[in-house]
């Protein structure tokens, strides 16, 4: 069960993606190119019927930034509604535009009708508005809302177009209360134009233009904040016509003070948007006096404008240094190098403020908290993701080190001075496990957001754990562990816990782990608080509550609340209904073993491959698990363009990508691998018998006995080989490594690297999941050799398009973990390519990865599910093995 | 009786399963097809499964009345194709809203036999002509079909469904969110028309593969985003994908979606013999899991469900809490 969800009153609108627009959001820009009144090129297409070559303006508007895409055919000349038809025709069938909203811009209504038969997305109609009276109004509003569309609604009434700003909030106001009174309509789906006209055309009526708008723009926010405001920002420019330096730089001034005020989102040639800081400060200057009608008497600020407006005419944009940042102070430049993750001139930065200030940890506490505090701000706000805050973090990590030996110093020279008490966070991944990318993720964002991290590492006993826990006297306590039999592991630390007497509240987390389990197994060993905490960002807020004693009351209770549910739930849900496992066996899947005629591999017993070529391999990689592991879920290439992180995710993989370019060519790993194959026959039950030039080696396999429909198979592994009476078949099996990777990882680790060791210990993953794959299919094509003439792509071995199966012990159609001591032996892996098991069988390097081999075009992965007592008997009298050592391997799936 | 909204806030309803997979295992001839009426009708009428609600209503009746038996609480009118657009395969356009006049009838007298509390959908299918996408790839500006076109077949079809007595509407098997939008237009324009109370409406999308977007090519967000003006009873996923792949899709939704949330995937993905294998058991845990995660508050099944299926499903979801509604915020703040 989740936490409830509350949905917030965005505008919400949509192309082929979605556009939220969000406080944060800033400014929308609307492309305004693909408007035959406002573009005489295009115009010029669409009348000569060019409508292909039109679709590059729009895809130009796109590329530019143009969040929304505004399309308007008013021209004497034209058949609008035909035109309109057409050209969102052609659109929609443009993927790369296609993606941002519409904007369907006519004053005849019957064009905006057309307009919206031809768009599947969530659109804006511009616009309606009262200048033919409510009935008019309304009418048309309604015909918008069948659509679903948003509707812009123009400051204009049966009297006219609205120039001061009281009419222009007097009109909004009452559309407003009408649309919402009579239609219901969503008040996020209401656009105020307040009208945007032309200022410095020399009439001095229209000097204050810009401050109508403006203000009416505040006004209307004010009174209804749920609404947006947007307009047609060129029209302010209009008596500049051919002097594009002084129109962006006024669109500019105007867009600055407008969107202070509140306007959301304007019409605006996407490509040419200038930066308000960015503009000379003479001109700036001048166009605030004219856009403010400031210092404007008798056209004061309009006479200097145009004056200065002829100096300019030829010159062309004023470029400003992306360094600009350096010559502010040293704590700016610090907070800038934090959030932007710029290393670059940390060293001479921190040196500069340790001089500054008095003490070495000032800088600690002043300037780079309150850069990080920043940072934290922003991640929570959703602005910053996953790979920027490690980028910060390694900033952090570089300015620390450049100040701690100042600190020893002083330390040294003063030993009553100590440092002020951060809050500790310790964290640690149990015994027997050798997985840490998530906990360091954990570890890099918590760090950043003011914590002190202890972390023990990998493997660490509950012992340890607990002795450093007292010792540094830590805050809170976070375990980490990927494999199944970690789950026990952590209950043992909980009860550990209980029995010391400790007070600390515990984090559970790790892809093995779950709110389920949390809940049933380890609350209840503890008394003082155990919390399964889904991600590194949730991370953040559940330390931070149980750091505040209001907070932690309230947070406890309800965790306490919530696992008791879930407790409830789990001891009341139906038992699921097992059948015996002699029935089991029964009922086992038959292939036509006599139509079957099992390939001989190229060889018999097992082979090495050592070195395998990293640049072939990373041709396999599957990118989607690397982009959830920053929590940027998402299908990999789609990932790149979401809406919220795609640039930070293409920024992410281009690092990513750099780095896998270096690790092939500097050989930074090594990838071994070894397999096998072996003559085998099955017993018609689940055991599995390997003819090795040592002697037969049983393998045992495990059997669904969940009651399913009439007909349907209980399966199992060893339905996959044929039995022995019916002839001799064959099974493989494989183990590779990604070696080397640890010394780079422990390296940038040194450097305060967090960033690329994050990188690298996930591409190590990734590396050798590739491998796997790439071994495979070598396997298939090759070395087993039954689908020699297999031709797939990447994504169709991702998605397992091919023949047989590669599963692993441990995993869910063999839970198993003990079965890989065996797979082991008969592979002599770890002689042969260095893999060693812990105790909990967890493989070490922790980039390896396992599996049997079935080639039956049948065979098929599956889910073990619960298995029931008597199996659980003969499964320990097969494997020699104590009941209580089955139960104790086996837990997971016994009900 | 309690309302289907009242129902709703309380446990997770079971939609039905397949109609077609169950229609073929009554082997039907083409004179079943026919019957007495459309004995000489000119077209080949086998496979014309709506036809059946006039034809061989017995058959449909005890269809719908497995499902009911098996768990369902709500049951889809045998109406994917009631549309005079579908109807023109078969030169039967004039008898679109006979048939979901009657295909009501059929879904109601079941709910009557089961003796239990039911709610019909009026499945409203997806047509098979749609208005985003061109026919002719020489020519993506091309529609085989205008939006006036699709609005008014709809509207047919929603008086023959409310005239019949359905409880619901579903708009169903999305796979053009243009057409959706087509379907939501006409019943917001009969319900006006006809100044009738507005039936709850159902939406329920497409995935269509792996790229996570409609066939249209919107992204679940970009498509919820799309039909939200439906303000409708639920939103959800069915068909294409089977529950396997459908998982990160509903749970998606599961955040979006400010109403209930449906999910009926298919009985996993064809295997080799274009056959939906996925054993009811198997179906059942993926749903209950989804159930347990808190995503859902309607679900059943697509293509290849059986009321063996429904059972299982109905069995496994038993009294776990359905996804509480968001809470839908005033402020920005």
């Amino acid at each position: 069960m989740k936490e409830k969800i509350s949905i917030k009153p965005f505008l919400r609108l949509s192309g082929l993606e979605p556009l939220v627009v969000r406080p944060e959001t800033n400014f929308v820009n609307v492309g305004e190119r693909t408007n035959v009144t406002g573009s005489k090129m295009f115009a010029r297409l669409i009348r000569e019927k060019k409508f292909e070559e039109a679709l590059s303006v729009a895809r130009q508007q796109v590329e530019s930034g143009a969040q929304i895409l505004d399309v308007n055919m008013d021209d004497a000349l034209l058949d609008g509604a035909e035109a309109m038809t057409t050209y969102l025709n052609l659109l929609q069938s443009e993927p790369d535009i296609a993606r941002i909203p519409i904007m369907i811009d006519s004053s005849k209504f019957e064009i905006i009708q057309a307009g919206l038969k031809c768009v599947q997305g969530k659109c804006i109609v511009n616009s309606i508005s009262l200048k033919e009276g409510e009935d008019k109004f309304l009418q048309q509003a309604r015909i918008c809302q069948r659509f679903g569309a948003s509707v812009i609604v123009m400051a204009f009434d049966e009297k006219g177009q609205a120039d001061t700003m009281l009419r222009k909030v007097e009109i909004s106001e009452r559309a407003y209360q009408l649309l919402i009174t009579k239609l219901s309509f969503a008040p996020q789906d209401i656009i105020f134009d307040p009208n945007v006209f032309a200022v410095a055309t020399g009439l001095e009526e229209h000097n204050n233009y810009g401050v109508d708008f403006i203000e009416a723009t505040r006004l209307i926010k004010q009174k209804m904040p749920l609404t947006k405001v947007s307009g047609g920002v060129s029209n302010l420019s209009f008596s500049f016509r051919g002097n594009d330096h002084v129109r962006e730089a006024m669109h500019a001034v105007f867009l600055y003070h407008a969107i202070k005020a509140g306007m959301d989102m304007g019409i605006v040639n996407a490509g040419q948007l200038v930066v308000y800081d960015e503009i000379e400060p003479t001109l700036r200057n001048l166009c605030e006096d004219v856009i403010l009608n400031r210092n404007n008497d008798n056209n004061e600020a309009t006479e200097k404008l145009i004056a200065f407006a002829e100096t300019v005419k030829a010159k062309g944009k004023i470029e400003v240094k992306d360094e600009a940042w350096r010559n502010n102070s040293v704590e700016e430049r610090l907070k800038h190098a934090l959030i932007n993750g710029i290393t670059e001139y940390i060293d001479t930065d921190t040196e500069e403020a340790r001089v500054k200030y008095p003490r070495p940890l000032d800088v600690i506490e002043g300037p780079l908290m309150a850069g990080m505090n920043v940072v934290g701000d922003l991640f929570g706000a959703g602005k910053m993701f996953l790979p920027q805050v490690v980028k910060s973090a390694r900033v952090m990590k570089k300015s620390v080190a450049w100040l701690t030996p100042f600190i020893e110093e002083e330390k040294k020279n003063n030993p009553t001075a100590t440092a002020g008490s951060v809050p500790k966070v310790l964290l640690a991944t149990v015994k027997g496990d050798v997985h840490d990318i998530g906990k360091n993720i954990v570890g890099v964002v918590l760090g950043c957001n003011g914590y002190d991290i202890i972390d023990m590492g990998v493997m660490v006993p509950a012992d340890k754990i607990l002795d450093a826990a007292q010792k540094e006297n830590v805050d809170v306590i976070g375990l980490s562990g990927l494999i199944t039999p970690s789950l026990d592991e952590m209950v043992h630390v909980a009860h550990e816990m209980k029995r010391r007497g400790m007070q600390q509240p515990l984090l559970i987390g790790g892809a093995t782990t779950s709110r389920m389990h949390t809940a049933v197994k380890i609350a209840p060993q503890y008394d003082h608080g155990v919390l399964h905490v889904l991600d590194a960002s949730r991370s953040v807020t559940v330390v931070s509550s149980l750091l505040n004693k209001e907070n932690k009351k309230e947070l406890l209770s309800q965790t306490k609340q919530e696992y008791e549910t879930l407790q409830y739930q789990f001891s009341n849900k139906n038992k699921k209904a097992l059948i015996p496992y002699s029935e089991a066996v029964i009922t086992k899947e038959y292939f036509d073993w006599k139509k079957y005629k099992p390939t001989s591999p190229s060889f018999t017993g097992k082979k090495v491959i050592k070195q395998a070529d990293l640049a072939t391999i990373a041709r396999y990689i599957d990118w989607g698990p690397f982009f959830i592991a920053w929590e940027m879920p998402g299908r990999y290439p789609e990932v790149l363009s979401d809406a919220v992180f795609g640039q930070e995710a293409q920024r992410l993989f281009n690092d990513a990508q750099q780095l896998l370019k270096k690790i092939i060519t500097e050989n930074w790993f090594q990838a071994d691998g070894v397999i096998g194959f072996w003559p085998a026959v099955s017993n018609n039950a689940d055991t599995v018998t390997l003819q090795t030039e040592e002697g037969p080696v049983q393998l045992e396999f495990l059997r669904q006995q969940l009651k399913k429909a009439v007909g349907q198979p209980s399966f199992s592994l060893a339905d996959f080989v044929c039995p022995a009476e019916l002839g001799t078949d064959f099974m493989g099996s494989f183990a590779v490594t990604i070696h080397g990777a640890k010394k780079h990882i422990d390296r940038f680790a040194a450097e305060q690297d967090e960033y690329n060791k994050i990188i690298v210990q996930i591409l190590a993953d990734r590396m050798v999941e590739a491998f796997a794959e790439y071994l495979h299919e070598q396997v298939r094509k090759e070395y087993w050799g039954y689908e020699k003439n297999e031709s797939l792509t990447n994504q169709q071995l991702i998605r397992e398009d091919y023949n047989g199966i590669r599963p692993a012990p441990g995993y869910p159609a063999c839970p198993d973990h003990t079965e890989k001591l065996k797979l082991f032996s008969l592979l002599n892996a770890t002689e042969e390519i260095g893999i060693t098991l812990t105790e909990s069988l967890a493989m070490n390097p922790p980039a390896s990865v396992c599996g049997w081999y079935f080639a039956h075009p049948q065979s098929h992965y599956f889910g073990l599910g619960k298995i029931d007592r008597d199996q659980l008997t003969d499964y320990a009298k097969r494997k020699q093995m104590t009941l209580e050592e089955a139960e104790k391997w086996l837990r997971p799936v016994l009900e | 009786m309690k309302s289907i909204q009242e129902t709703l806030q309380e446990r997770i309803l079971i939609i039905d399963g397949a109609m077609g997979t169950m229609i073929q295992r009554h082997k039907l001839t083409e004179a079943d097809y026919r019957g007495e009426r459309f004995k000489n009708w000119p077209s080949d009428l086998k496979g014309n499964n709506d036809l059946l609600n006039i034809t061989k209503p017995d058959v449909i009746v005890g269809i719908h009345k497995q499902y009911l038996d098996a768990g369902a609480d709500i049951i889809e009118t045998n109406t994917f194709s009631s549309t005079s657009i579908a109807m023109a395969d078969y030169g039967m356009q004039s008898l679109a809203k006979e048939l979901n006049v009657a295909a009501a009838s059929c879904a109601k007298e079941a709910v009557k036999q089961a003796g239990k509390v039911a709610w019909v959908a009026g499945a409203i299918g997806p047509l098979n002509k749609t208005l985003s996408l061109s026919p002719d790839v020489n020519n993506p500006g091309f529609r085989a079909i205008t939006f006036d076109e699709v609005v008014a077949a709809y509207y047919e079809q929603v008086s023959g469904l409310v005239e019949g007595g359905v409880d619901v509407l579903l708009i169903e098997t999305i796979f053009d969110t243009l057409n959706a939008k087509g379907a939501i237009y006409a019943i917001k324009q009969y319900f006006d028309d006809t100044k009738q109370a507005p039936l709850p409406i159902m939406i329920s999308g497409t995935i269509t593969d792996a790229s996570g977007r409609t066939l249209s090519g919107q992204t679940l967000e970009a498509f919820y985003t799309s039909v939200m003006h439906a303000n409708p009873l639920s939103v959800g996923l069915n068909c294409a994908l089977g529950a396997k792949e459908m998982r990160p899709h509903i749970e998606e939704l599961s955040t979006l979606a400010s109403c209930y949330v449906s999910a009926y995937p298919n009985a996993g993905l064809p295997n080799a013999m274009g056959e939906y294998d996925e054993n009811p058991a198997d179906t059942g845990h993926y749903l209950e899991e989804w159930a347990r995660e808190g995503f859902v508050n309607i679900v059943g099944g697509c293509c290849g469900t059986t009321p063996d299926h429904i059972q299982h499903i109905a069995e496994h979801v038993k009294g776990l809490t359905p996804r509480a509604l968001p809470t839908i915020e005033e402020t920005l703040s």
